[in-house]
């Protein structure tokens, strides 16, 4: 079982831990607020500069629930892509535009790893060049009548 | 045995897109714990990257460092970099056995030589060299002869880098480290040690893949692990740290500490003077850590980690019952805290020195 069906499972039985983040005066890192402004630095880079920013959220050591203050903070905008290689990818465009949560898992759902990035099309969206080329050489198999 | 294969031709061989080679690439750049700035790097490198030959040796050990790298589900990333390399021999996984093992491993080691990464799991017994064999020979032999045609020696494991729980008290195999084993021969070999009882598998991985990318073995530390993995204390990167500084600890597993989530140094958490990646990279998969499940560190990745005088004793009592002078800092909490720590490291050190 991956571990984010592990934690559905778990509130499903509607189990409480006591010191989890919900609870008034649990445990917390102080790391959300820093990352928020790293962000917010980075978006200002991006407008003057063009230059762009990927945030490794695994680099940072986040509490039980953190991310999902996180998530939480940066809320929904207005584009949501999938990804499906190596497993599905979810890249979606936070409430500020530019900032990007992007998560990959593998095939059996588990997370390979979160990032938060600040660009204006996070790369890994983009064409790349020798999947275009394989493109290119099945779509003219497939003209040849070669290929149904 | 496949090792004139490219990383990118085993993984384009599988039908993986370049978009997928991308997500490979950005995740492998997070298990090296390098920023995301150097993912094009390391595709670049990655694409081309040859196969290496890995020699996979299992001596006085119990399997959990080798179950802690295959539990993964295919295709982990961990998998994926497993099946970029050639493991020629790796006697508690591979499917041929006896004599048609060990001819593997010799033919690996001919085909390779000077070439191999020679991973070993388990320490090796000194006191009495049959204490344990392998189809007749002794590791210590085994081992020996392995060394001489490696490019390097990766001891994974907490017993492999420095003789963990055979090691213990009062250790009667003799059980010795890699690197005692080599001294004792009066070989030298580069060696990279990923402790852990288990290692975290993204820094067994992690090494190989840094292998892989740029050819070369990551920066170590002065234990000879790998910086990116053991560069920073539990303590300085736990989620608990806050409680620490504020002097709330948890006095039982069961109080009202505890419920709510503040330090567990007074229960016997090594974290402080324990290096290693739990409290970020942590474990199944991301889950968690055990100080997230609610119990203090083992100081598992550190050197004598079994003969600390108890897993339950604060740091602050150490080995040498000293709890007046240091137990009244710890419960100082932020005032002290620090400087607790420092002083802890200091005495423990002493202690080891005194008791061996």
């Amino acid at each position: 079982m991956s571990a984010s069906r592990a934690n559905d499972a778990l509130q499903a039985i509607g189990l409480r831990v006591e010191g989890s983040p919900r609870v008034a005066g649990a445990a917390f890192t102080g790391n959300v607020l820093p990352l928020l402004h790293e962000v917010r630095h980075a978006l200002e880079r991006l407008l003057a500069t063009g230059e762009e920013t990927t945030i490794d959220l695994a680099s940072l050591p986040l509490a039980p629930g953190e991310f999902d203050r996180i998530e939480a903070a940066l809320g929904q905008g207005e584009v949501t892509a999938t990804l499906n290689a190596l497993g599905p990818s979810e890249i979606r465009e936070t409430r500020y535009s530019g900032v990007w949560l992007v998560t990959h898992r593998n095939a059996t759902d588990e997370v390979m790893g979160r990032y938060i990035e600040i660009a204006r099309m996070p790369a890994v969206l983009l064409a790349q060049e020798p999947d275009m080329r394989k493109g290119l050489a099945d779509l003219a198999l497939a003209l040849e009548g070669r290929v149904d | 045995m496949r090792t004139q294969q490219t990383l990118g031709e085993v993984l384009a061989s599988r039908g993986v897109s370049r978009r997928g080679f991308m997500k490979f690439c950005a995740s492998t750049a997070s298990l090296m714990a390098l920023p995301p700035a150097m993912i094009p790097r390391i595709a670049a490198a990655l694409e081309n990257a040859k196969r290496p030959s890995v020699i996979w040796l299992p001596f006085q050990e119990c399997t959990g460092c080798t179950e802690s790298i295959t539990r993964s589900h295919a295709p982990t990333l961990e998998g994926l970099i497993f099946d970029t390399i050639s493991l020629d021999y790796q006697h508690t996984i591979m499917a041929a056995a006896g004599a048609r093992a060990e001819e593997a491993r010799h033919e690996a080691m001919k085909a390779n030589f000077g070439e191999y990464i020679l991973a070993v799991d388990g320490s090796i017994p000194m006191k009495d060299k049959a204490f344990s064999c392998i189809a007749g020979e002794s590791n210590y032999d085994i081992f020996i002869e392995a060394v001489k045609g490696a490019k390097a020696i990766v001891a994974i494991g907490t017993c492999a880098a420095f003789g963990g729980i055979p090691m213990a008290k009062p250790n009667p195999t003799g059980a010795a480290s890699v690197q005692d084993v080599l001294n004792e021969a009066g070989l030298q070999k580069p060696i990279i040690n990923i402790s852990g009882c288990p290692p975290i598998p993204t820094a067994i991985t992690g090494v190989l893949a840094q292998y892989l990318t740029f050819g070369e073995l990551p920066e170590l530390d002065h234990l000879g692990r790998p910086k990116a993995f053991f560069g920073q204390n539990i303590h300085d990167r736990c989620y608990r740290r806050p409680f620490y500084e504020r002097g709330e600890f948890a006095e039982s597993f069961d109080d009202e500490g505890a419920k709510k989530g503040w330090c567990l140094y007074k229960l016997g958490c090594k974290g402080p003077v324990t290096y290693n990646a739990c409290a970020t990279i942590k474990w199944n998969n991301g889950a968690g850590f055990p100080i997230e499940g609610g119990h203090g560190c083992l100081g598992c990745a550190e050197p004598g980690f079994w003969d600390w005088g108890g897993f339950y004793r604060p740091l602050s009592q150490g080995d040498w019952g000293d709890w007046k002078t240091l137990g009244i800092a710890a419960a100082a909490g932020a005032a002290l805290g620090i400087a607790s720590v420092a002083v802890s490291r200091v005495k423990q050190a002493r202690a080891r020195q005194e008791k061996s």
